[in-house]
Formats: structure tokens, sequence, C-alpha cells
């Protein structure tokens, strides 16, 4: 923890520190808002719950958390900083977790700003808060393993426009792995288990699953689990990269 | 307290550095030369944890900078190559951090700060984002960042490299200042300062060690070395020349001219001869109208320019 919290600190900052932040949450916002009540109908559905909103979630997530992640790593390695950090007397996963928790706490502040559609739901009818309660959780805990997933890609090159795209292009699969489009790919030849496992992994059928209500162990335990194997990866990475 | 056996780096086929062994103690001031690509770098890398090395091992201050990373990075100050860091970071936060990393906090963290920030001149630009530091005070920084936790090993990458003379000057009191506690290796292009301020000298080309000694030793090396130049008017050069030349101690003697007819001879001893003392008695006895007289403690880039280009020719030649 001694190790964790200075880089914690550092990366927080950092994001308050340019316009990077206000930029990223003003948009955050701005599309959540618009997504909800242009494109979700939320008022003439004329249903008090925020499952339109949710549902958008993932998708925004595709975009915005690799805009984020991108240059965690990537931008370290350009600037030459990674030399200095490497070289400060703490642990590789230290700066991977620190970083990690850094971007994470900044989307859930983020998060937390999209309180006035809460606000409004609970005004115009009697929705179940719970569910939101939960939903909410679930899309922080979907929010980190984007993020882990971005983090341990910026780690493998210094160009953060690639960091970015492959990033996009990882947590595309991530999310929609659980879709017909990609099962029906695997349906014909893939035997059963596999694409059990394959459904499993999308990001899309566990946070699902958390907005209908029920924050269930499994699903919990595949975010976390997924986090923790992707910064696990980000740091052998990191470590290769030392003897290359 | 640094010591390096076997060390080999090799990026692919190419070996940046092989078979490198070192070892610095404490009050040593170690310059470390080369021509660009040398592995000078690559070296320090190595040492200070950032690379792993393909063969070979380091120890600093007893850790083992392969197995014991931590312990070893603890011990050590250093300076990056172009002084890395943080620049959307004032000069004090990206300190402060530096120190909290380091395991400082609270009221030790200001005061280690502090003195760091007095030892490098800082305070004037301590609130002012690093990206909009000039170079040198970005230099400056990178150095505060070294120091600040007082290492016993002290690593610096071209420590004065973009600084104006002044600056130089103040950074080379600095590291005079510490040498005694602290094993410090500083690479450089700049010869004058290893005449200024290192107590060692190791010369390496094409990764691996080609000249260590002392300043004064590696001067002795040098065509320079004990040559004595003498200025006179260019009428008595004819005379002059033909009477040097008789010298039992002469090994040759270079002619260049200057402005307002005057010549200048540089005359080189044989090995190991003293020339300055019989080269003044012959002016005296000759009465030559001398216009100046000095001699040569040794050229250290003409030192450096013959071993690495010899090295170089060689290995044209084993190529051939």
């Amino acid at each position: 923890m001694k190790y964790v919290w200075p880089i914690f600190k550092r990366e927080f900052t950092a994001y308050f520190a340019t316009p990077l932040a206000y930029v990223f949450i003003v948009i955050f916002l701005f599309a959540m808002g618009a997504f909800t009540f242009y494109v979700g109908h939320f008022y003439d559905n004329g249903i008090a719950d925020l499952s339109v909103f949710f549902g958008f979630h993932p998708w925004l997530y595709l975009f915005l958390v690799p805009a984020i992640s991108m240059r965690l790593w990537a931008e370290e390695r350009r600037n030459g900083t990674m030399e200095l950090l490497l070289t400060l007397p703490i642990p590789v996963w230290a700066s991977v977790v620190g970083k990690h928790l850094a971007a994470w706490a900044f989307t859930g502040i983020a998060l937390l700003l999209t309180f006035p559609i809460w606000l409004t739901v609970n005004f115009l009818g009697q929705p179940d808060n719970g569910v939101i309660l939960a939903s909410y959780v679930g899309s922080f805990l979907m929010a980190g393993g984007y993020l882990a997933i971005g983090s341990c890609i910026s780690a493998t090159t210094n160009n953060q426009v690639i960091a970015f795209v492959v990033s996009v292009v990882a947590c595309f699969l991530f999310t929609v792995s659980g879709a017909p489009m990609v099962l029906d790919f695997f349906h014909a030849w893939a035997p059963l288990p596999l694409i059990d496992a394959i459904s499993s992994f999308s990001f899309l059928t566990h946070f699902t699953s958390i907005t209908a209500g029920v924050i269930d162990l499994r699903d919990v335990v595949f975010f976390v689990s997924l986090i923790a194997l992707f910064l696990a990866t980000n740091v052998v990475i990191v470590d290769l990269k030392k003897s290359a | 307290m640094i010591e390096i056996e076997g060390l080999t780096k090799r990026f692919g086929t190419v070996a940046a550095v092989s078979g490198l062994s070192l070892k610095v103690g404490k009050g040593e001031v170690l310059g470390f030369l080369g021509p660009n690509g040398a592995g000078k770098s690559t070296t320090m890398k190595m040492v200070t944890g950032y690379l792993t090395p393909t063969e070979g091992r380091i120890r600093v201050c007893g850790h083992d900078v392969e197995t014991s990373t931590i312990g070893a990075q603890a011990a050590i100050g250093y300076l990056p190559e172009g002084a890395p860091a943080y620049g959307d970071m004032t000069a004090r936060q990206f300190l402060t951090f530096i120190a909290e990393v380091r395991g400082f906090f609270g009221a030790e963290a200001k005061a280690r700060v502090a003195t760091a920030v007095e030892k490098t001149e800082l305070a004037p630009v301590l609130d002012q984002t690093i990206e909009t530091l000039s170079k040198g005070f970005k230099r400056r920084v990178g150095l505060a960042q070294a120091i600040l936790h007082d290492p016993p090993v002290l690593i610096m990458d071209e420590p004065t490299d973009g600084l104006d003379p002044n600056q130089k000057h103040s950074v080379r009191t600095l590291i005079r200042n510490m040498a005694a506690q602290k094993a410090i290796i500083v690479s450089t292009h700049l010869l004058e300062e290893v005449e200024a301020i290192c107590t060692r000298a190791v010369i390496i080309d094409r990764g691996t060690i080609v000249a260590d000694g002392t300043p004064s030793q590696l001067l002795a090396r040098s065509r320079y070395h004990n040559a004595v130049t003498l200025a006179l008017p260019d009428h008595e050069v004819a005379a002059a020349e033909k009477g040097l030349k008789a010298l039992a101690a002469v090994a040759g003697i270079e002619k260049n001219s200057s402005d307002d007819n005057i010549i200048r001879l540089t005359i080189f001893p044989k090995s190991g001869a003293l020339l300055i003392e019989a080269v003044g008695a012959m002016a005296i006895k000759e009465n030559w109208t001398v216009k100046e007289m000095y001699a040569e403690p040794g050229r250290l880039d003409e030192v450096f320019r013959a071993i690495t280009t010899r090295d170089t020719d060689r290995v044209k030649a084993a190529r051939a």
C-alpha cells in the first residue's frame, strides 16, 4: 500500500492538471444524456427506471475508456519517464495497480456525476433504487474491466493512437463475445463447453445480469478476476520489455 | 559500492555492452566516457535496474540488482539521460512525489525536498510546471530528484548537458561536495568535466572498457604530455629548431605559425622525459626573444580520439 499510494495520487491529480479530465467528463455526461434521451427515448418509454441509461454504458465505455487507458503506459514510454518510474524503488505491480486504481477512480467520478438522471427518475416516478444502485456498481466494475484491458495494451506500445485502436477492438470483443453474432461463428464447429466459455467472457452478459437488480457473486468474481488477470499480464509485459 | 561483473547486453544480435567489469568504491567519482553508442547509457540503465542484462551481474551496496532490485534502487540516485520528469507537475509536486515514493512523508518529505531544492538552486521555479522550465532548470529538477534521498550511490547520465557555464560550474561544485561520501558515476562527452570533477576516468568503446585510470594517468598517454610550446619571432625559428633538435630528450617538433610574425613550436619529448627545463635553459643561453613558453599536461580529447579510433581501425582491419 505504501508503494501504491504515491503512484495513485500522482496519476489521479495528473488527470486534473490537464484539460483531459474536464473534457472527458463533459463528453461522457453529454454522451450519456444524448443516448439516453434521444436514442433511448427515455421519456417515451414511460417507465421509471434507468435500464435504458445503463443499457448504453457498455457501448460508451467501449470508446471512452480506451481514451483514458491509452496514455497510462504509452505516454510514459514516449516521454522517457518510464525510465524514471522503473528505477524508483517500487515494484512494478505497485505502479500497475496505482495507475489502474487512479484511472478507475476517475471514471468512478465521471459515473457519479450522472446523478442528475437518478434525481430525474426519482422525481418522475418511484423507481427501484436498489436496482439502480446495483447497476451503478455493475457499471463501475465493468469500467474497471475495460480499463485493465486498456492498460495492459497501453504497456505494449509507445504510441497512444495504436493503444487506443487496439484497446477499442479488444474491448469490443469482450463486450460482444456473448452476442449471437459471435457465437454463431463458433456454433458450427466448436464444442459446447468452448462456446459456453466464450459467451461467459462477455461483459454484456455479466453486466445485464447485474442491471437486472441482482449482484450475483459470480458476476463480481468475473470482473474482479478479469481485472486481476489483465493487470498481472500488464506487469509481465512491463517486465519483459526490460529484458528486450 | 558498485560491483559489475561480466556485464553483457545484447539487443537482438547487436551487443551494446559486452563483458564489462567494473568496481566503484566510496569517494570515487568515475567519469564514464565513450563515443555515442559505446554502451554508456545502456550500462547505466542496467545498473539502475531499468534494463535486465543478458549476462553478468551487478551489485549495488550489497544488493544484487536482478534479485534484490528494490534494495539496490533504494540505494541509488539516478539522473537518466535527458532528465525525464512529469511535465504536467510543478517542480514542487514532482519532488514531493519522488520523496513519497522513496518513503518520506509529511514533514520529512518537506525537509528533503527543501534540502534538494537548496542544493540545486531551484527555488525560483518551484511552483512552475516542469514543461514550462528551461533546459537548465529541467536538468536541475532531475538532479534534485536524484539526490533527494541522499543516496550512497549516484548515477548521472550527462548531468551538465544543456547547462550554461555558470550552471555547469555549480553542478560540478555540487558533485565535488558530495563526492567524499558517495560512489558516483557520471557519463559525459565533456572532457574538461572529467578533469574538473573525476577521480577516475573509464573510456568504453563498443561495449568494452578500453582505458581505465585517473585523469592524469590518461593525460600521460597523450602525445602532448610534457610537450613544450614555445612562441618565437620568425627570424629566430630556424636557429632555434636546429638547436632544439640537438637535445637528447626531443622526439620531434611541430610548427604552427600565427599572426604578427610569431611562430609556435611544439616540442615533443621522448617518452617520460621532462623538457621544459632544458628548453628554458637553452632559451636563456641563446638569448631568444621568447613570447610564450609552457609545458602541456596532455590533451584528454586527443587521448580519447586515439583510443577510440584506433580501436575502430582495428575492427576495420579485422573485417578486411
